[in-house]
């Protein structure tokens, strides 16, 4: 399956200020991994030393913030945007 | 991004990370590069001195040294926001059966919400970093604060809302002139996308108060605790109810208090933190009752639209000085709010919005329910104006009778 994954600005030192990169996965977790393996170091900013994704981060996939679906299992359909954002709030 | 030095951010050196401690130079950034933790502002603060803060001006900027802020900020064009009343609530603790109880009433504030006192900061941070154009996803109360800094200080303004907010917010935060866009979604939505815009070049310049001045806008609702503590007589309460939305100003007055303390500005005594929220939106209120430490996001339903943060940011730093200060976090059902908006209004001639019926309602509910001392002093927030919510209470809210201009129809109307 192909996906683009959006980068925070903060990340794109690992794409070479690339703000948008293509992945591969059937499943979020299966992009990740490719997407660290393009871009080494980049999936230990996202996901923390037991694997889960860091409690600052916000990822989508499509609209859907994937704490409200399957986390990491999260289906990523051919065609599909990840966003990847660190959490922010205070309205 | 503009060369800044100390002086322009008074006592702040730098900012740190919350998670991992990673410094950083004083900058329009948010999220640690090795963690994405929330980045924090870190001070060296002088000697302060209680007669200092009390020679200044009647609002936040008395607090100056406290802030990272140049030391002419006062005379800057901004919205000196804050020094609000301190309402000493005798009629409502009677009620309530609580000795001791006050309201720090924030509806007082330019645009009729603390927000003034978050943007106000913010604002002066753009500034340093010759941003032209102020920015933020709000829930109605911001986007009104930073229209109306903007306009005072000359900047342009482009603000985010969910497009379902009350009308009265609406009205206010269209009203100071700058760009106002409703965005078809939740607050949780809007906050994504302005996350997406600032890594943009159309978001280029622009200072979001709440997303790449986080920092900085943050460290305003420190002024909430110096502001209590002063008007007690310097002293800190024992007990106090603050709402959560992204948990960000319940954190910031537990470091407010703490830095009053080490500072040596008030005695050290311990004091407990009770977070309040609405049911409709209680992702904290249910994390804590659960005993976890992480907070699971909800989709928000609820009338205390201004608390309607169904992923707050700030979730587990209110869990964690809920437990370490032995407070707790309580939430209350929209007609609990509804009632406390009336029993605040009834007792102490205050009309608060919904955020204000969260904060009463979940301070009636812990006091019948023993969880607060009622021997305890006790302080109550209302963070914003009940004429920004008219909707919460106007179905209840209608002439007793509609008679023509006689005394005799007043006496038929009202003869029993």
């Amino acid at each position: 399956m192909s996906v683009s994954v959006r980068i925070p600005t903060i990340l794109r030192t690992y794409t070479s200020g690339a703000a948008e990169v293509s992945g591969e996965g059937g499943t979020l977790r299966e992009v990740l991994q490719k997407l660290d393996a393009d871009y080494p170091g980049i999936g230990a900013r996202i996901l923390d030393e037991t694997g889960k994704i860091r409690r600052f981060v916000n990822v989508y996939v499509g609209e859907e913030d994937v704490r409200f679906a399957e986390g990491l299992d999260t289906a990523t359909p051919d065609g599909v945007q990840i966003s990847v954002i660190p959490a922010v709030a205070g309205g | 991004m503009a060369l800044t030095t100390a002086h322009e951010f008074g006592p702040a050196t730098g900012l740190s990370c919350r998670e991992c401690g990673t410094v950083y130079d004083l900058g329009p950034s948010f999220a640690c590069i090795e963690c994405f933790g929330p980045l924090e502002v870190a001070y060296e603060f002088g000697e302060v001195r209680r007669e200092q803060i009390e020679s200044g001006p009647a609002n936040i900027w008395r607090y100056r040294s406290l802030l990272p802020v140049p030391e002419n900020v006062a005379s800057k064009p901004n919205l000196q926001p804050g020094w609000t009343k301190l309402v000493k609530a005798d009629n409502l603790a009677g009620e309530l059966g609580l000795r001791s109880l006050y309201v720090k009433d924030d509806s007082g504030n330019p645009t009729h919400s603390f927000k003034d006192r978050v943007v106000a900061i913010a604002l002066e941070a753009a500034r340093t970093f010759g941003f032209h154009t102020l920015s933020c996803s709000s829930t109605g109360n911001l986007a009104g604060a930073v229209g109306a800094a903007a306009a005072r200080a000359g900047l342009d303004s482009c603000v985010f809302i969910p497009s379902n907010l009350e009308e009265a917010k609406i009205t206010m935060a269209s009203v100071y002139g700058g760009r106002l866009v409703g965005i078809e979604g939740t607050y949780d939505e809007v906050n994504r996308f302005c996350s997406e815009l600032i890594g943009d070049e159309l978001g280029e310049k622009w200072g979001f108060v709440n997303v790449n001045l986080r920092p900085y806008y943050a460290e305003g609702s420190k002024t909430l605790a110096y502001e209590i503590a002063e008007q007690l007589g310097w002293r800190i309460p024992d007990q106090i109810v603050i709402p959560i939305a992204s948990g960000s100003q319940l954190t910031k007055v537990d470091k407010g208090f703490r830095e009053l303390i080490k500072l040596g500005l008030v005695e050290d005594k311990p004091y407990r933190v009770f977070g309040a929220q609405a049911e409709g939106c209680s992702p904290v209120s249910a994390a804590y009752k659960a005993g976890l430490d992480v907070v699971q996001p909800v989709r928000p339903d609820t009338i205390a639209k201004s608390l309607a943060i169904g992923n707050p940011a700030d979730g587990p730093y209110v869990l964690d000085i809920a437990r370490r200060t032995g407070g707790a976090v309580e939430d209350v059902d929209d007609r609990e709010i509804v009632e406390a908006i009336h029993l605040l209004a009834r007792t102490e001639g205050i009309f608060a919005e919904t955020a204000g019926g969260v904060t009463v309602g979940v301070l009636r509910k812990l006091a019948a329910n023993g969880t607060l001392d009622p021997e305890a002093e006790t302080v109550v927030l209302n963070t914003g104006d009940g004429l920004k919510t008219l909707d919460a209470v106007a179905a209840e809210a209608r002439p007793a009778a509609v008679i023509r201009p006689s005394l005799d129809a007043f006496r038929t109307a009202f003869a029993n």
